[in-house]
């Protein structure tokens, strides 16, 4: 007799802004664009509101990957704000990195709100992505003695 | 703890179809602070509104949950309805349960559960709400017209009749734009100059209205009702005011080897100009780069003949600031670069041209003063081809994926006005599909083909080849034949595609107004907000938001018009409350977050403060809440915490974070 | 060292300084703690060796709020963070008389101790004066020789320079004491496969009990209140703290000096777990010189910190992805 695997469902967070890739989200909805409902979406006014400390958080509480996406650069709704995101993101992404936390759970995507296909191509192609990185056991046992 | 009242909408169809609202409703119940859950087949209606309403009375609510379609869409519906139960708006959050749940998931299950978790995220938001409340701003009575062609004439003249001021950026040396280059108009045949330019001389004349011609929007900073704007007024060369237009620098001027822009480059200008004859103002400027006084130093013809003694060669440019309450963006278009069309042998023959030079071949004012002939050898052709869709509804990086709307409209026309001025030369049109919707548009196109013989070949083009006889050899399918077509033709035509003005991009940074992959103005909803930029306070006038023909050029900007003014017409604006502001205890002063403020809305104080018994004074952070636009940048930036926004606080969004991982 | 008591006493005695910051020792041979001394009598308990390596800058932050000026002792290595803190409005420059004082590298008793060294009971050759480059230490099992340069910090081995970025005045030589550089041990990490940097990384933070010591000693972690003893982001410490929490200390707090550590390596000097700290910010700091241009925290107190900087140019985070 063996133990019936469960099924693994990614938890995955998006964080979108208000202004574009919200948008973007609601025009892939209205035209039916599919993605996997793993993805939830959490609308910030802007990518620079996103604090590296909720990305961390989403982990911490069990995520399988995090995206967050924003006007394309020079498109900012608040002119800079995505610059800002760009360099903590780049950042915090590589501090990930070398800890050891698999690069393929964290990802930055600039979408428009006039670009609903790339928003769901964005959001199938890194559910895809966790979905061959399995479930994230990493960031939630660094502490883990063995 | 709050009260909160979760409503789940059908949404008809549309969301109950997918996803299990009954469900989603009972679940609510389940989370905490939630006192009153149900579901309702239109919330946004007015028993909808109304039932919202009732729940807030009966059940004392605190707090409400909609989860409905987007907030982009109805999220102001339900504040408002909150609000006049007496409920604070700011109370009221939006699960998306349509355009990010139900209308992109098929299975029931798994679309129901995603909305419970949305649901769940927006309750945990809600739970953490604080009433906010909108300050006030001010509105200065004054629009900004950025382009000034038929659609920035347009909104100008209207906004000014409604006795608001005006100011037009165009960068040309006169306004006119697009249509003052084209020759006829559809679908009555017009004459293009004769309808617009008493437009032209309406708006000069114009009490309410000021031109800024010969300039660019430099800088533009400030927010809805109250921007500010740098225009580069560029060194005309020639003293407006002295200058009494007479004409005969331009014909005394020794320089004249500059190519025409407003006949697309098919003849040549002297270096000092006015673009055309109607131009408005009608003051030449001089071309530097093209002018010999500016190149060598010597010459100065232009000065020695001139009587009233306008010609200043020492003018600089010049920097004007005023402020605004509205700006509308009409920069128009362009035709596309043909370079990667390389197949139609437009940089090999003169004999290749566009439909926009063709407008100019066809005007008595242009190059050839109205005669069709050959731009070659200047003989009368005797058939023509026109191809239709260069670089439109293109599904490579070549050229545009867009239909540009006009195309098969003026080739119509071109095609018709050739067969009836010279009805020996022949005309065939090669089309993958004629678009003919508008007002006797289609009546239009059928005369072309019925009463003037103009012969439409469904199918596309591969080759034009410039041929030793000087003749052009097009190779072409005949689809509905199944038949490959040889052609040798006089001249051929390409009904090229039109993009917006290259300079919007810049425009749009400026503004902070969304663009899409076309670069086409995105406007705050396809179909209800139409020549709104989702920025607050910018309008869209004409091609800049989409490719359109006159007729509807003019309508938007008309409607462009009306949504000025309907903001010109407030004294005081409502401002978004979700702003940043600082904790004073947790404050370092550090000014990190001054470094990333956009809008300079953080300064700093020396500020007593009494942190748990100790009274000291500190250098702290304080925020303009009329100039902080929400953005939220300063609150990373801020390492203690201490700076937080307002309706998306670390905590309403941590509490949304973890519900949805829970 | 009698130079500068005798300069610290003049000071004090012509009203130029209310106090002077330095170091006294401490009750072993080898940890002598920071110190005020308000009068030229206590000076007496002054002392500056190869021992004291504790950067005093952030100890400004509250004698700013002192009456009068306080005389600091800064090695090259803690002016940066001094510079760091007035470009962040901590200090006052008004209220500080900086003595840069020299150093021939700072010495690590761990280092000793790995050494074989036990049962120490005297160091000589850690005044800063002398200029042997050996220590002779006494311990209950007799005296041992140990090379300078095997008893220093980390840091020293990848000093940032001899130069004093901001003083009133300079007192005593300083040595080059660099043989290493200092980002060869984050390429080592960065060369290892994801579960070798995971394992290394989970071994080191495994340590970690949550002292805070290097968050109280790090002169960049200054806030009033920090954010994991504040309710703003619901991460405030609590008895049972769940094991993610300590990696997300670590790394929101390297994450919130980024940009702004001068890489004085106070962190992992005073770790008592010995874990790698400096790591994390030296991580940071490589991979702003790399993507943004180089740049020192604290070489000067106005240039704009990476992190409230940007170019439209600038790298997409995918680069991390791409970098291999």
């Amino acid at each position: 007799m063996s133990i019936e695997k469960k099924e693994f469902k990614p938890k995955i967070v998006a964080f979108c802004c208000n202004w574009c890739s919200y948008a973007g989200a609601d025009l892939a909805g209205s035209s039916r664009l599919s993605y996997p409902a793993d993805v939830k979406i959490i609308r910030v006014p802007c990518s620079c509101r996103v604090n590296p400390m909720f990305i961390l958080r989403a982990f911490e509480k069990g995520a399988d990957g995090v995206i967050m996406c924003g006007c394309h650069p020079g498109d900012c709704h608040y002119s800079t704000g995505n610059y800002y995101a760009r360099r903590r993101m780049t950042l915090l992404f590589s501090m990930l990195d070398y800890i050891g936390v698999e690069n393929g759970r964290t990802r930055v995507e600039w979408v428009s709100a006039a670009e609903g296909v790339k928003f769901s191509d964005t959001m199938n192609s890194f559910v895809e992505k966790i979905y061959s990185l399995g479930e994230n056991v990493r960031l939630g046992d660094l502490r883990c003695r063995s | 703890m709050q009260r909160i009242g979760v409503f789940v909408c059908h949404c008809g169809s549309n969301i109950a179809a997918t996803v299990d609202v009954a469900k989603v409703a009972e679940m609510a119940l389940m989370e905490p602070g939630v006192v009153h859950a149900e579901d309702y087949q239109y919330m946004c209606s007015e028993a909808g509104q109304a039932k919202i309403a009732d729940a807030i009375h009966e059940k004392n609510l605190s707090g409400i949950v909609v989860c409905s379609c987007s907030p982009r869409m109805h999220e102001a519906t339900f504040r408002k309805a909150a609000e006049r139960a007496g409920l604070n708006p700011y109370m009221v959050e939006i699960a998306n349960i349509r355009e990010h749940c139900s209308w992109i998931h098929k299975d029931m299950e798994e679309a129901t559960k995603k909305a419970v978790i949305l649901m769940r995220a927006a309750v945990a938001k809600v739970n953490l709400n604080t009433p906010l409340k909108p300050g006030e701003s001010r509105v200065t009575k004054r629009a900004l017209i950025i382009g000034g062609g038929i659609a920035g004439i347009q909104t100008a003249l209207d906004i000014a009749d409604a006795g608001y001021e005006v100011d037009i950026v165009e960068k040309t040396p006169s306004i006119g734009g697009r249509m003052s280059q084209l020759d006829k108009t559809f679908p009555t045949l017009d004459c293009s100059a004769c309808i617009l330019t008493p437009k032209m001389v309406e708006a000069s004349a114009h009490e309410k209205i000021n031109i800024y011609t010969y300039s660019e929007v430099e800088k533009v900073s400030g927010f809805v009702g109250d921007f500010t704007v740098d225009i580069r007024k560029k060194a005309r060369s020639v003293d407006m005011d002295k200058c009494t237009g007479c004409g005969v620098c331009q014909e005394k001027c020794p320089s004249k080897k500059a190519p025409s822009e407003f006949n697309r480059g098919l003849n040549t200008r002297s270096a000092i100009y006015t673009p055309f004859a109607q131009a408005i103002p009608n003051v030449p400027v001089i071309d530097r780069e093209a002018c010999i006084k500016f190149k060598t130093g010597k010459c100065g013809i232009c000065s020695k003949v001139c009587q009233a003694g306008a010609i200043d060669y020492e003018q600089k440019d010049e920097i004007i600031t005023e402020k605004y309450g509205a700006i509308v963006v009409a920069t128009g278009f362009d035709t596309i670069n043909l370079d990667k069309y390389d197949e139609y042998a437009y940089s090999q023959s003169k004999d290749v041209i566009t439909s926009l030079e063709l407008e100019r071949v066809m005007n008595a004012a242009g190059p050839t003063h109205g005669h069709l002939e050959r731009l070659s050898d200047g003989k009368a052709p005797k058939e023509m081809v026109f191809i239709q869709c260069v670089g439109s509804r293109c599904s490579d990086d070549r050229g545009k994926p867009y239909c540009s709307k006009i195309c098969c409209m003026y080739t119509a026309k071109h095609a018709m006005l050739i067969r009836d001025k010279y009805p020996d030369v022949n005309v065939t049109v090669f089309y993958i599909d004629v678009r003919t919707p508008g007002k006797n548009f289609d009546e239009f196109y059928r005369r072309a083909v019925e009463q003037y013989g103009v012969n439409y070949i469904k199918g596309q083009v591969g080759k034009v080849i410039p041929q030793p006889n000087g003749k052009l050899l097009v190779q072409g399918s005949d689809l509905l034949d199944n038949k490959q077509i040889l052609k040798e033709a006089d001249m051929v035509v390409l009904a090229t595609a039109i993009e917006p003005n290259p300079d919007v991009r810049k425009i749009a940074t400026m503004l902070t107004a969304s663009i899409d992959t076309n670069n086409f103005l995105t406007e705050a909803h396809a179909k209800l907000r139409p020549v709104e930029s989702p920025t607050a306070g910018i309008f869209l006038s004409g091609v800049c938001q989409g490719p359109k023909d006159i007729p509807e050029t003019v309508a938007q900007a008309g409607a462009a018009a009306v949504k000025a003014i309907g903001l010109l017409a407030k004294d005081k604006l409502m401002t978004n409350p979700c702003t940043a502001h600082s904790d004073e205890l947790l404050c370092n002063g550090c000014s990190t977050c001054e470094n990333v403020c956009p809008y300079g809305a953080i300064t700093y104080e020396d500020k007593e403060v009494n942190d748990h018994g100790i009274r000291e004074v500190r250098r702290l952070a304080v925020v303009n809440s009329a100039l902080c636009q929400g953005c939220g940048a300063c609150t990373v930036a801020c390492p203690s915490g201490a700076m937080d926004l307002q309706g998306f606080s670390n905590r309403q969004i941590i509490a949304e974070v973890d519900a949805i991982c829970r | 060292m009698q130079e500068l008591i005798n300069r610290a006493k003049e000071l004090l005695e012509n009203g130029t300084v209310a106090r002077v910051l330095g170091w006294k020792a401490g009750d072993l041979p080898y940890n002598p703690e920071p110190a005020y001394f308000e009068s030229a009598e206590s000076l007496k308990d002054f002392v500056y060796n190869g021992f004291c390596g504790a950067n005093l800058s952030k100890y400004m932050i509250e004698a700013s709020k002192l009456e009068g000026k306080t005389l600091v002792c800064l090695k090259p290595c803690d002016t940066y963070s001094f510079n760091q803190l007035i470009k962040e409005h901590r200090v006052d420059r008004e209220k500080a008389y900086i003595i840069g004082v020299g150093c021939k590298g700072k010495l690590d008793i761990e280092k000793i101790r790995n050494q074989g060294v036990k049962g120490i009971e005297s160091i000589q050759g850690a005044e800063i004066t002398d200029a042997a480059d050996e220590l002779k230490i006494q311990t209950i099992y007799g005296e041992k020789t140990i090379a300078y340069a095997d008893a220093m910090l980390e840091r020293c081995h990848v000093c940032k320079g001899k130069e004093h970025k901001i003083f009133d005045e300079e007192i005593g030589e300083s040595k080059e004491t660099k043989d290493g550089e200092r980002f060869d041990e984050v390429s080592r990490i960065e060369k290892m496969s994801p579960a070798e940097k995971f394992a290394f990384f989970q071994k080191e933070l495994s340590k970690c009990i949550r002292c805070n010591a290097c968050r109280n000693v790090c002169p960049a972690c200054s806030c009033r209140k920090c954010v994991f003893d504040s309710n703003k982001f619901d991460s405030s410490q609590k008895a049972n703290v769940d094991s993610f929490e300590e990696k997300m200390f670590h790394i929101i707090r390297a994450f919130h000096v980024a940009g702004r550590c001068t890489d004085c390596g106070e962190c992992s000097r005073v770790c008592p777990q010995g874990i790698p700290l400096h790591l994390f910010n030296r991580k940071f700091i490589k991979d702003i010189d790399g993507l943004y241009g180089e740049y020192q925290a604290g070489a000067d107190t106005t240039s704009k910190a990476p992190l409230t900087n940007y170019t439209f140019e600038d790298a997409e985070p995918s680069i991390v992805g791409k970098r291999g």
